[in-house]
């Protein structure tokens, strides 16, 4: 009998959730670290399984008579958001050594919440059955609930709950086009089914199509914010704590980029190219605006959310103009971003956790006393920004150059975007970090990164400067995924691919 | 002139009887065992009796043995497995919860006797002689008895006379409460008034109903459907008016007006007993009386049930959202539940080859979610207490999470499973609704489902907000339970995430036996 590795990968996590919910007291840490890493490792088997070609894909029976299977599966773009997930969870847990107790909320709870998180999400990126994915797509909902609700600022409760509206309303959208699936698979296929394999196939009248599409397209917004339904977003983070900030944005957003390019593009093609230029705007609204509201922010936590806002615009007009570049541009984007995140909110929260502030203005001249920090915050910020060297810069200039060869007039404005991150970002770096020392600074700021913080940002740069330099190792997993996603949809390449020389 | 030998089937309705038998053994013992023995006794009468009936259940299931039987009177098939099987199952829940002692010092949810007036000696008297009214135990058989007629009734004399059985213990039932006495007894005459009309309603709807079809039978008024000598007239508005009688019982808008009232002033746990076992009985012969006598007309009830779907949903969640008193909040919840459900008994869809989506096998497993959730959620509501009794005031229960997190992580969970969040039984019965209704052709009513799906969550999450996440409220407490009360919980909770996660060998079971026989 084979081993069903992806339902282990999904496992081992959860069994640690469950395990801490023994009384283990302070060795809760290192129990959940313990089985995080244990992940990790399972994740790169997987992931070395995977390449080397041995079949992983799984299939048992759930609800039979409905065509739900627990179908489990493994692409590239599922491939780079599982090893994504099973790398920033042991850094997080990491960050959040030292996450003190509220109450009830223990480190013991936030370690099993965080090992339940990973479970979840990683069987919503394997899922390889719509009514399995859904299932899984809301039930992350509930941790990340308790995550933000029970651990950071005082406003907590209401961000949560501010998150979980927002995300419910989407998916119960998204539940009418699951039903509304089941039902036409049905009519159509001649029996019910929920296999992405079986409803590939399935030709729906043009009008249902779109219709459908938009159930899945409503929830995917909203989860991958993108103006006007990201004001959710700035919130959460701003109240939870740095790493539940981490999950949130590097990895649970990312089901909404995930879910458009697998399901709303692989199973209604017709109807995405039907809304792609609603799309276009709305990402470009998103990434002008994301940058502006950045600029504004006084917040550095606020100020992150929404310089993802913006990226999450890049993502979405890499996926919606249609290029193989762009597309692989816009997953790999999906990866670069969660790690340039996970390292701005971490070091930021490195920051917030010696000054007990987030506000902009509290700080000033700290690349003086903690020059370390200061330069991770660099790395970080010039990560966000795309510089050249970085992976971003990559994954930024792939989807530009899908989006010039397709309209130039909307990589022109996309350009836009890169200039005001610049702003946003160095303007940041500059009031925090350089000036003269002021006194709450030196106040606050005695000692530079210990050890476990150094460990904490290292990781995540080298990650960075990696697949900045040689971008090909994460490219070479993607494109197989965007090659098939553009042939699903039908629209050929307009010129040849920009990318080729980059590769 | 040739008179046919009554025919009974005793064995087929050996479940039914068994309960009849122990409810009549619950009053023997009233009179025979001593004060001291009875609650213990009534309690083995209750637990004997529901598990003999259930035993005879399952015998009859196993040999596949389906029928009308008793003469035209009741029918035997899948649907009616089911809903005998619930009702069994939700009725020892709610039961055990009645004999619980430990939390109220030594004493029953009970009025110590329910005939003196409130605040006068002689209620002082029989509180100091630890007086005990465990008549309640056969008053709740003889209703549940009634019950399993209902659903099975397949013709209008039996469902009614079943009607009556199942809602004048009820009724009783509910002025007895032993705390805020006068508001339990106000509930009882509200109820009693209003039921009395409603069955006046019911009655007047059958006359019409026979006028039209003239027979009682339901097969019989099928056939009258299809090949019609009369105009309509008749038939449509004795329709309404049963829809009156049934539409009350379910707790549908705009008939349910006495639902947040009844449910507030009644013992808790015959709140729970009639939130879930009255709301079964009442959907299952509603079901049954629109499918089977009226399945030929139904382009003229579905229409008018949708529109009751749509205010009875939105209505119910919308006056969930503003209340502050956790059991009002619950009869709300309730009342939009019976919304959702009215929404695949609408599409009236039968599964076929193509898809297996079944009207009926959907109500049946949105039932079954809402019972194991409400069993669960009413037990925990009998829990937690201040020095004067059950804490009703939702601002009591801020930061209960912070006292008995495993007590509120339990009722947390029937809250999800009321809002329909994946991974508990209450959204699978969700998409099953949905799925049953869009099939029948009606998307946009799974839309507005949607929409009231959305409001609904925000009420129940709300709850789980003010107990995880807020200041502990002072002088409330989990009060400690003895396992009457545990039990409920743990199978409410238990069943609630198995069926989320692993609903596929019941809804098997239940899609098999959708099917009402004629």
């Amino acid at each position: 009998m084979t081993v069903p590795w992806l339902t282990l990968l999904g496992l081992v996590p959860l069994i640690g959730a469950v395990a801490l919910l023994l009384p283990v007291k302070e060795l809760a840490r290192y129990l959940g670290m313990f089985f995080a890493l244990l992940t990790a490792v399972v994740g790169v088997a997987v992931a070395v399984m995977h390449l080397g070609g041995v079949p992983l894909a799984e299939k048992v029976a759930w609800l039979p008579s409905f065509g739900a299977w627990w179908a489990l599966g493994l692409d590239g773009m599922g491939l780079v958001m599982v090893l994504l997930t099973v790398v920033l969870v042991p850094v997080v847990l990491l960050a959040e050594w030292k996450i003190p107790s509220l109450g009830r909320w223990t480190p013991q709870v936030f370690v099993a919440l965080v090992l339940a998180l990973e479970s979840l999400s990683i069987y919503t990126f394997l899922a390889a059955d719509v009514l399995l994915f859904y299932l899984f797509f809301e039930a992350t909902l509930v941790p990340m609930y308790f995550l933000i609700g029970g651990f950071g600022g005082p406003k907590r409760a209401h961000a949560a709950m501010k998150f979980l509206l927002f995300s419910l309303a989407g998916g119960l959208v998204m539940l009418v086009s699951v039903v509304g699936l089941y039902v036409a698979s049905g009519k159509h296929l001649g029996t019910s089914s929920y296999l992405i394999a079986d409803l590939i196939q399935l030709q729906l009248p043009t009008d249902i199509g779109r219709w459908l599409m938009l159930g899945f397209l409503v929830a995917f917004i909203v989860k991958a914010p993108m103006v006007p339904v990201h004001t959710w977003l700035p919130s959460a983070t701003e109240q939870a704590t740095p790493g539940t900030s981490v999950l949130l944005v590097g990895i649970l957003d990312k089901i909404g980029t995930f879910g458009m390019i697998k399901f709303c593009l692989g199973l209604f093609p017709e109807a995405s190219q039907w809304v792609a230029p609603v799309m276009v705007v709305l990402a470009l609204v998103s990434i002008i605006y994301g940058a502006i509201a950045a600029i504004g922010s006084s917040d550095l936590l606020r100020l992150i959310a929404y310089t993802s806002v913006s990226h999450f615009g890049f993502m979405v007009l890499g996926i919606y103009t249609f290029t193989t570049v762009g597309m692989s541009g816009s997953i790999f984007y999906m990866v670069n971003h969660g790690f340039s995140t996970a390292a701005l909110f971490l070091v930021v929260g490195m920051m917030i956790s010696r000054r007990g502030s987030s506000k902009i203005a509290d700080f000033g001249g700290v690349q003086k006393v903690a020059p370390v920090l200061s330069g991770f915050l660099l790395l970080a910020g010039l990560s966000g920004l795309a510089l050249p060297g970085m992976s971003s810069f990559v994954s930024e200039f792939m989807v530009m150059a899908g989006a010039w060869s397709r309209v130039p007039w909307v990589a022109a404005i996309a350009a836009l975007g890169t200039v005001l991150a610049a702003v946003y970002i160095l303007l940041m770096y500059q009031r925090t970090m350089t000036g003269p020392v002021t006194e709450v600074t030196a106040k606050h700021f005695t000692n530079d990164l210990g050890m476990r913080e150094k460990w904490v940002a290292a990781p995540l740069v080298a990650v960075i400067l990696l697949l900045g330099f040689i971008p090909g190792l994460a490219l070479k997993v993607i494109e197989p995924t965007a090659q098939q996603t553009m042939s699903v949809v039908g629209i050929a390449d307009p010129v040849a691919p920009l990318g080729e020389e980059g590769k | 002139m040739n008179i046919a030998t009554p025919t009974f089937e005793w064995m087929q309705l050996a479940p039914v009887l068994t309960v009849l038998v122990a409810a009549c053994l619950g009053v023997v013992i009233e009179a025979v065992v001593p004060r001291a023995l009875r609650l213990m006794s009534q309690l083995v009468a209750v637990g004997l009796g529901i598990l003999i009936a259930i035993g005879f259940l399952f015998l009859n299931y196993a040999s596949h043995s389906v029928g009308i039987l008793a003469m035209g009177a009741v029918a035997l098939d899948g649907p009616t497995y089911l809903m005998w099987a619930s009702l069994l199952i939700f009725g020892l829940l709610s039961m055990m919860v009645f004999a619980e002692r430990t939390l109220n010092n030594g004493a029953t949810a009970f009025a110590a006797s329910a005939a003196s007036v409130p605040g006068t000696p002689g209620e002082a008297e029989a509180v100091a002689a630890k007086q005990e009214h465990t008549e309640v135990f056969p008053l709740a058989l003889f209703s549940l008895s009634g019950m399993m007629v209902f659903v099975a009734a397949t013709d209008l004399i039996t469902a009614f006379v079943a009607l009556e059985v199942m809602s004048l213990p009820l009724y009783l039932l509910s002025g007895m409460a032993r705390r805020r006495r006068l508001l339990s007894q106000e509930a009882a005459l509200k109820y009693f008034l209003l039921g009395s009309l409603s069955s006046a309603f019911f009655l007047f709807g059958m006359a019409l109903i026979y006028g039209y079809a003239g027979s009682f039978d339901f097969v019989a008024i099928d056939k009258a459907v299809l090949a019609p000598t009369y105009g309509n007239g008749l038939l449509l508005t004795g329709m309404g008016l049963m829809a009156v009688g049934l539409l009350f019982k379910i707790g549908a808008v705009p008939f349910h007006n006495w639902v947040p009232d009844v449910y507030v002033g009644a013992p808790t746990p015959v709140t729970s007993f009639m939130a879930i076992c009255t709301k079964l009985a009442a959907v299952g012969a509603t079901a049954r009386f629109f499918f089977v006598a009226l399945g030929a007309e139904r382009w003229s009830w579905q229409p008018m049930l949708a529109a009751i779907a749509v205010i009875t949903m939105l209505l119910g969640v919308v006056l969930a959202l503003t209340q502050t008193d956790i059991k009002r909040l619950l009869a709300y919840s309730s009342v939009s539940h019976a919304g959702f459900i009215l929404v695949a008994l609408v599409g009236a869809t039968v599964a076929t080859a193509n898809s297996a989506s079944s009207s009926v096998a959907a109500i049946i497993f949105y039932l079954l979610a809402y019972g194991f959730a409400t069993a669960a959620a009413f037990a925990v509501v009998t829990m937690v207490r201040d020095s004067a009794g059950e804490m009703h005031d939702i601002s009591g229960w801020a930061g209960l999470g912070r006292k008995n997190p495993v007590i509120a992580a339990a009722f947390a969970l029937a809250m999800l499973s009321f809002a329909g969040i994946p991974l508990t039984a209450g959204f699978i019965g969700k998409w099953e609704v949905f799925a049953a209704a869009w099939e029948g052709g009606y998307a946009w009513l799974v839309v507005v489902a949607v929409v009231a799906s959305l409001i609904a969550a925000y009420v129940y999450l709300k709850v789980v907000v003010l107990m995880f996440f807020s200041e502990a409220a002072e002088g409330v407490e989990v009060a400690k339970a003895s396992p009457l009360t545990l039990v409920p919980i743990v199978v409410g909770t238990v069943a609630t995430v198995y069926l989320g996660i692993f609903p596929g060998p019941l809804m098997d079971v239940v899609t098999a036996a959708s099917i009402f026989i004629r």
